[in-house]
C-alpha cells in the first residue's frame, strides 16, 4: 500500500475548505478593504519618484563655471571594482594644469557602488538621482564627458548629503 | 673585517662604508630622500636619522654588562644621519626605535609643510617616495594651518625636463647628478629657507644627453617629462624588462605599456652595464617607431600590387621563390637590430637549407653619436650577436658593401632581408630595385616594403623574447612588453590591469593586435617547406640550440641570463656575481 497517498492535503481538508468559496470571499473582502485605504503604488511614467540625496543613481561629473571639476587623477578608474570608468588626462594652461580629455563610464559595467564618489579628491564625480537608464545598444551605454556633465546646481542634494555624512 | 649591529642583527661590513650602505648591502632599509648610491653624500634631507652608539667599557677595557649579561650600549644623545656616518667596529645602530620613528615623523612634517599635496594631478603619484613615506613614516595629519608658499610651476630646464618648484623638497639629487654624472654643472640652489628653489644658470639649458635621468632620481614629482606628462597613471601601465635598442651599450630598460602602446621607457638597474642611467635618445627616439607605421600582416606582391595574405600563403610563396634560384645567386641579410635567436635562425636557414654562404648584416655606425659615458658609435644593439652566431660573409666578394655591384653584374638575384630597412643609406634601396626577387621580414613600412615581393610582418624586440649581445659581448635577455596575436596567450599577467580585464566592447582596449611573428618562427616554417625540421617551438628552443652549437654560448640559458642580468660570451662557467641592486622604492627603478 502506498503510504503517501493517504496523507495528501486534499484528504486532510474538510468540506468547506474543499469548495474554496469562503476563502474566495475572504480574499475579495481584503481587496475591498484596501480600496478605501491610501494608495501605496504610483502611476510610474506619469508620476515620477524623486529620490532623496542619499540615493545612488547614475554617476555624473560635476560641472562648475562651464567646466568640469575633474582633474583626471584616475582614482575613480582605479577604485572602480567593475572597471567601468576610463579617464585620459591632458594638459591645460590653467592653474589646475590637468583636465580629462576623455572621461567615459560604461553603464553596462557600472554597479552603482559609489566608490568613485567616495575616492574623488575634488568632489567631481557624484551619484545622481537619475535611475532611468535604458540603452538601445552596447555602444550607447558608454557615456562620454558631454553626457556625464551635470551643472552643480542640480546636484545640491547629493553634495549636501556628502558634506554631512562622507 | 669590522662588524656592526643594526637593531641587534650582526652585520659584517667593510671599513669606510657608511651605515646606510652597510644596511643596504644586507637588505635592510633606511628611509632616505637625498642619498643615492652613485651620487656624493649631501646629508640634507635628514630622513635617514638613526640612533648610533658604542658599547660602554669598564676601566679595565672590558665591555660593561647589565644584570642579564647583555652589553650596555651608550647611544649618542642626538641622532645621526646614516648616509654620512661611517661604520666603526662594534657600532650599534637602531633604525626601528621610538626615538628614530619620532624623528622621521618630524622630518616628514617639515617636508610636507610647503609641499602642495597635489598628488591627483602629479605624474609621480603611485611611485612617489614622499607619498610612500607619508604613508609609512608620517603622523598622517598636518598641524600646519598657515598658507603654503607658492613657487614657479612648469619651468622648462631643457628640452626634456620640466620643473615644478612647489613640489621640490630640496634633496639636491638633480644638482649632484648634473655635476657628477652628466658633467653639466648648470643647476644650483638659489634663495634661502622656505624660499629655496633650484635654478638653471642664466643663459644655460639643462640639455645634456642624460638629462632625463633626473626625472627618475627625483624622489618627488618636481621633475617631469614633457614627453610623458599626463599620458597615463603609473598603476595603469605594465612594466616589463627589456634591453634598449638605441645603441650597442645594451642598457637595461623597463617598457611602460598601456593599451598595447609604449608610453615610456625608463632604465632598469644593472650595475655591470648602465648602472641606474640611460640616455635621452634611448628614451625618446625609437618607441614611437614601435607604436606607429607598423607592418601588421604578411603581404605578397600579386601582379605588381602588394596584397595582404595569410601566413601559410606568404610562406609558401617565399618557398617557391627561393626554389627558383641557385644558392650562389642568393644573398641573406641579417640584422643588428634583431635578436640573436633570429640571426642564428637566419644563418642556419642560409647555410643548411638554402646552402648559401652569402650572409651579412648591415653595420649602422655613427661616430658623432658616441660619448664617454654610455653611448657607443655602433647603433645596432646586437652587432656582436650577429658576429657571434656567424652572420658574416664567407668571402669579401659577397659582403653587403658589394651588394650593388653583385646585383648589377647578375651574380646576386634574390635578396632575403631580415628586420633591416637600411634607414641611414639610400644606396642599398636603389641597388635592391634592380634585384629580381626580394623577400623581407619587416617591422615598419618603408621604401623597402614597397619593392619587396614577399613581406613578413616581423615582431620588434618589445614584442618577443630573445637576447641581445652588447658591445662588451654581454648576452642579455629581454622579455616581451607588447601583445601580438602570436604571444597573446603568454602575456596574460604581464599586461596592465586594464588590458588584462578589458572585454571586446570596452573602448580602452581597442588597439589592434598586430599579426606579426618573430623571424625565427617564420624561418623554421619556411625550412619545413624544404623538408628540414628546425624543431623550434619557442624562443628558448632557439637559444638552447645556440648554446649547444655556438662554442662561446655554451652553458648559457635564459634562466641564467635572467639571474645574472646577462653573461659575457665565453664566461658562462664564471659569470659576474649577482648583485643586490639598490631599489629606491616601490615601482621606481632607482
Amino acid at each position: 500500500m502506498n503510504i503517501n497517498s493517504e496523507n495528501i492535503e486534499k484528504n486532510r481538508m474538510n468540506f468547506w475548505e474543499k469548495i474554496y468559496l469562503p476563502e474566495i470571499a475572504r480574499g475579495l473582502g481584503l481587496t475591498l478593504k484596501r480600496m478605501f485605504r491610501p494608495k501605496m503604488t504610483r502611476q510610474y511614467p506619469e508620476e515620477r519618484w524623486e529620490p532623496l540625496g542619499s540615493y545612488r543613481g547614475r554617476p555624473v561629473l560635476v560641472e562648475e563655471d562651464g567646466k568640469e571639476r575633474c582633474v583626471a587623477c584616475g582614482l575613480c578608474s582605479r577604485v572602480c571594482p567593475a572597471l567601468a570608468i576610463e579617464v585620459q588626462a591632458a594638459e591645460t594652461t590653467d592653474d589646475k594644469e590637468r583636465f580629462p580629455a576623455k572621461f567615459e563610464i560604461n553603464m553596462l559595467r557600472c554597479i552603482y557602488c559609489g566608490y568613485c564618489e567616495e575616492v574623488c579628491p575634488e568632489e567631481a564625480i557624484v551619484m545622481s538621482k537619475d535611475y532611468e537608464l535604458v540603452f538601445a545598444s552596447q555602444e550607447s551605454a558608454i557615456m562620454d564627458k558631454e553626457q556625464l556633465l551635470v551643472p552643480v546646481a542640480q546636484l545640491q542634494d547629493r553634495l549636501e548629503f556628502l558634506r554631512r555624512y562622507k | 673585517m669590522p662588524h656592526i649591529y643594526i637593531d641587534g642583527k650582526r652585520i659584517e661590513t667593510q671599513s669606510g662604508k657608511t651605515i646606510i650602505e652597510a644596511a643596504y648591502d644586507n637588505g635592510l632599509y633606511v628611509p632616505h630622500f637625498c642619498w643615492h648610491p652613485e651620487l656624493s653624500v649631501a646629508g640634507n634631507c635628514r630622513m635617514c636619522l638613526v640612533e648610533v652608539g658604542l658599547p660602554k667599557r669598564l676601566p679595565n677595557g672590558e665591555f660593561e654588562t647589565d644584570s642579564n649579561g647583555n652589553i650596555v650600549v651608550s647611544y649618542m644623545p642626538k641622532l645621526q644621519i646614516a648616509c654620512a656616518t661611517q661604520v666603526a667596529d662594534g657600532m650599534h645602530v637602531r633604525i626601528n626605535h621610538d626615538k628614530v620613528i619620532k624623528a622621521q615623523e618630524a622630518v616628514m612634517e617639515f617636508l610636507l609643510i610647503n609641499h602642495p599635496l597635489d598628488c591627483p594631478i602629479c605624474d609621480e603619484a603611485g611611485q612617489c617616495k614622499l607619498q610612500e613615506y607619508a604613508f609609512n613614516h608620517s603622523r598622517g595629519e598636518s598641524r600646519f594651518e598657515e598658507t603654503k608658499n607658492h613657487k614657479d610651476k612648469r619651468v622648462p630646464w631643457g628640452p626634456n625636463v620640466l620643473f615644478d618648484a612647489e613640489r621640490c623638497i630640496s634633496c639636491s639629487r638633480c644638482i649632484r647628478f648634473a655635476k657628477e654624472i652628466a658633467k653639466q654643472d648648470v643647476l644650483s640652489f638659489v634663495q634661502r629657507g622656505d624660499h629655496v628653489t633650484i635654478k638653471v644658470q642664466d643663459g644655460a639649458k639643462f640639455d645634456n644627453n642624460y638629462s632625463m635621468n633626473v626625472i627618475d632620481i627625483c624622489p618627488v614629482g618636481a621633475l617631469t617629462s614633457p614627453d610623458f606628462r599626463f599620458k597615463s597613471r603609473v598603476w595603469d601601465m605594465s612594466f616589463n624588462d627589456s634591453i634598449c635598442m638605441g645603441c650597442s651599450r645594451g642598457c637595461n630598460i623597463q617598457i611602460g605599456v598601456r593599451n598595447n602602446e609604449i608610453l615610456r621607457i625608463e632604465p632598469k638597474t644593472n650595475m655591470y652595464v648602465n648602472k641606474y642611467w640611460m640616455c635621452d635618445y634611448g628614451r625618446l627616439s625609437y618607441y614611437k617607431k614601435i607604436n606607429e607605421n607598423r607592418v601588421v600582416s604578411p603581404a605578397v606582391k600579386k601582379n605588381g600590387v602588394q596584397t595582404e595574405v595569410s601566413w601559410d600563403e606568404a610562406i609558401s610563396t617565399a618557398a617557391s621563390i627561393l626554389r627558383k634560384y641557385k644558392p650562389s645567386e642568393m644573398m641573406f641579410v641579417g640584422s643588428g637590430r634583431s635578436s640573436t635567436e633570429n640571426n642564428y635562425a637566419l644563418a642556419r636557414f642560409a647555410k643548411n637549407v638554402a646552402k648559401s654562404v652569402n650572409l651579412d648584416f648591415y653595420e649602422r655606425t655613427d661616430q658623432s653619436f658616441a660619448d664617454d659615458f654610455l653611448r657607443t658609435n655602433d647603433l645596432n644593439p646586437n652587432s656582436a650577436g650577429c658576429r657571434n652566431v656567424g652572420v658574416s660573409p664567407a668571402s669579401d666578394k659577397f659582403s653587403l658593401k658589394k651588394l650593388s655591384e653583385n646585383i648589377t653584374n647578375g651574380s646576386i638575384k634574390l635578396v632575403y632581408i631580415m628586420d633591416e630597412d637600411f634607414d641611414l643609406e639610400d644606396k642599398y634601396i636603389q641597388a635592391l630595385q634592380k634585384a629580381e626577387a626580394i623577400i623581407i621580414h619587416s617591422t615598419n613600412h618603408s621604401k623597402l616594403t614597397e619593392i619587396a615581393d614577399v613581406v613578413f610582418a616581423s615582431s620588434y624586440f618589445a614584442e618577443s623574447e630573445g637576447t641581445f649581445v652588447n658591445t662588451d659581448n654581454r648576452v642579455q635577455y629581454f622579455e616581451p612588453a607588447l601583445v601580438t596575436t602570436e604571444n597573446l596567450h603568454r602575456m596574460g599577467m604581464k599586461m596592465s590591469r586594464l588590458d588584462k580585464f578589458g572585454a571586446a566592447n570596452d573602448r580602452w582596449t581597442q588597439k589592434e593586435l598586430r599579426n606579426c611573428r618573430p623571424a625565427w618562427k617564420v624561418l623554421s616554417l619556411l625550412a619545413s617547406h624544404f623538408s628540414v625540421n628546425f624543431n623550434y617551438n619557442k624562443s628558448e628552443d632557439v637559444f638552447n640550440d645556440i648554446a649547444h652549437n655556438v662554442g662561446s654560448f655554451n652553458g648559457m640559458s635564459y634562466r641564467l641570463l635572467k639571474k645574472h642580468q646577462g653573461i659575457i660570451v665565453g664566461k658562462s662557467s664564471n659569470p659576474d656575481p649577482v648583485r643586490h641592486n639598490y631599489e629606491s622604492h616601490y615601482m621606481k627603478p632607482n
